[in-house]
């Protein structure tokens, strides 16, 4: 008797698309996972519907990759549903990990973004005050969409989530090593990062690094790059120091600072407050006033420090009124 | 329940700590609602333990250090004086009240200040409320 086919699902919450795009990108990779396994479900490429996951036993599937963060009831009841139906559920890519660029709404709140996208915008025929409802009555019929929530989740946040891949997107290369230690089973320890390194970006950026000091920061327009010398020495914002490895450094290698993807690097507890110590640490003063100076060229702070991870991070959200 | 609030201390153990000590011992009185944390230096104090103070119901957090010049380890209070106003920013852009965060360079000779300073920061937290965001947090996983 031939081998069982290995079961998975593809599933996308509050995402872009990138993640099951750089699945796509594995190239013939995928083809091959295509013979030694079942695709169940995979909204961006293949059929598949919610009842058909419905009706599978509990923990049919091996394996389910959740891309995109909870932003809807929607994403919760298939995350959910997912993980009853599922051997291994497998947070993949920053927003299902961290929150990742959605859960920078959680800078704002449910209110400003309806007041932003369906009542204040230019496009908006004035006068008209329509908002989604969870349940609408239209000529006597119930209508029911998604409930937006008032903020952004991770997946942990809402399941159990057995293994974590970091990246926006996740590398294809990390992709490949992912799906094969899952056939092969060679999977570390549950609640691991996989897919990665141990080690943090500036750890493998191939850039020459000495005595960091700067007097300014510079937005990457304001500044020709010296392509050999550490990105923060001259003055650009790289999160290299607290993000965790694994992505190739393809960033710095293309003289762009680090955004942090990745993710925290190991042993990191709050990915911006991390990156928040590495980057006063290089300010060249001593005077609190030339110091505040300096940081004045640094715009929207909390943007850079959690661009990919607001809601991993020990404060989640806005706080206050 | 009246509300006391609750403060977090951070004291570097060459000055304030010692500070902190002389007050006691020269039996200075100031309000009891600090809890001190030794440090060995306030550089050592990593801006995620004032967040996860707040995060975890510290209605405020005092980071103490050598005065500038003084540092025991000659550089580390420097570190202290750059992060502080990068996390005052950072807690505005969380829309929580910066003043609950407050440096302050305390002596080992200054036993008196470091009463008068608790004293203050004690009736500033008084005047601004409890931190919401222990609470906040917790309502989030049940209120979607």
């Amino acid at each position: 008797m031939a081998a069982k086919k290995l079961q998975i699902a593809l599933y996308w919450g509050a995402a872009c698309g990138g993640c099951d795009v750089a699945v796509l990108d594995t190239n013939e990779f995928i083809l091959t996972v295509g013979e030694a396994a079942d695709i169940r479900l995979w909204p961006i490429a293949a059929d598949g519907k919610y009842q058909d996951i419905e009706a599978m036993a509990d923990g049919e599937l091996d394996l389910s990759l959740f891309n995109g963060a909870v932003r809807n009831s929607e994403n919760e009841h298939i995350a959910k549903l997912l993980r009853r139906k599922s051997k291994l559920l497998v947070a993949f890519g920053s927003c299902a990990h961290l929150g990742g660029i959605p859960g920078l709404a959680n800078l704002t709140s449910k209110e400003d973004i309806f007041a932003t996208a369906y009542l204040g915008n230019a496009s908006i025929e004035p006068g008209n005050r329509t908002v989604p409802h969870p349940k609408t009555q239209v000529n006597g019929h119930s209508l029911e969409i998604p409930a937006f929530y008032r903020r952004v989740y991770r997946l942990s946040d809402v399941v159990d989530v057995d293994y974590f891949v970091p990246g926006c997107p996740p590398e294809p290369s990390q992709i490949k090593n992912v799906l094969l230690a899952v056939v092969k089973g060679e999977l570390p320890p549950k609640k691991s990062v996989v897919g990665a390194s141990e080690r943090t970006l500036c750890d493998d950026c191939a850039r020459r690094k000495t005595e960091k000091k700067v007097k300014r920061f510079y937005r990457p327009w304001e500044i020709i790059q010296d392509p050999e010398r550490c990105l923060l020495e001259q003055g650009i914002v790289c999160m290299g120091p607290a993000t965790r490895s694994g992505c190739g450094v393809r960033c710095p290698n293309s003289n762009q600072g680090c955004r942090g993807c990745y993710g925290p690097a190991p042993g990191v507890v709050d990915h911006g407050a991390k990156f928040l110590s590495a980057i006063s640490s290089i300010i060249d003063s001593k005077d609190p006033k030339e110091i505040d100076a300096i940081l004045g060229t640094l715009p929207d702070f909390i943007g850079i420090a959690y661009r990919f991870g607001l809601p991993a991070s020990i404060l989640q959200r806005r706080h206050g009124a | 329940m009246s509300y006391e609030p609750k403060l977090v201390g951070f004291l570097c153990n060459w000055c304030s700590y010692t500070g902190a000590d002389l007050a006691g011992t020269s039996r200075i009185q100031y309000p009891p609602n600090i809890r001190i944390i030794r440090v060995m230096c306030s550089a050592r104090i990593d801006p995620s333990f004032i967040l996860q103070s707040l995060g975890k119901g510290a209605d405020g957090v005092l980071i103490c250090g050598c005065h500038p010049g003084d540092c025991h380890y000659s550089e580390g209070n420097y570190k202290a004086m750059r992060r502080y106003p990068l996390l005052k920013r950072l807690l505005d852009a969380y829309g929580i009240e910066h003043e609950r965060v407050r440096l302050e360079w305390v002596s080992a000779s200054e036993g008196q200040r470091f009463a008068d300073v608790v004293a203050d920061m004690t009736e500033r937290l008084r005047a601004l409320g409890p931190c919401r965001v222990k609470t906040a947090l917790a309502t989030d996983q049940i209120e979607r």
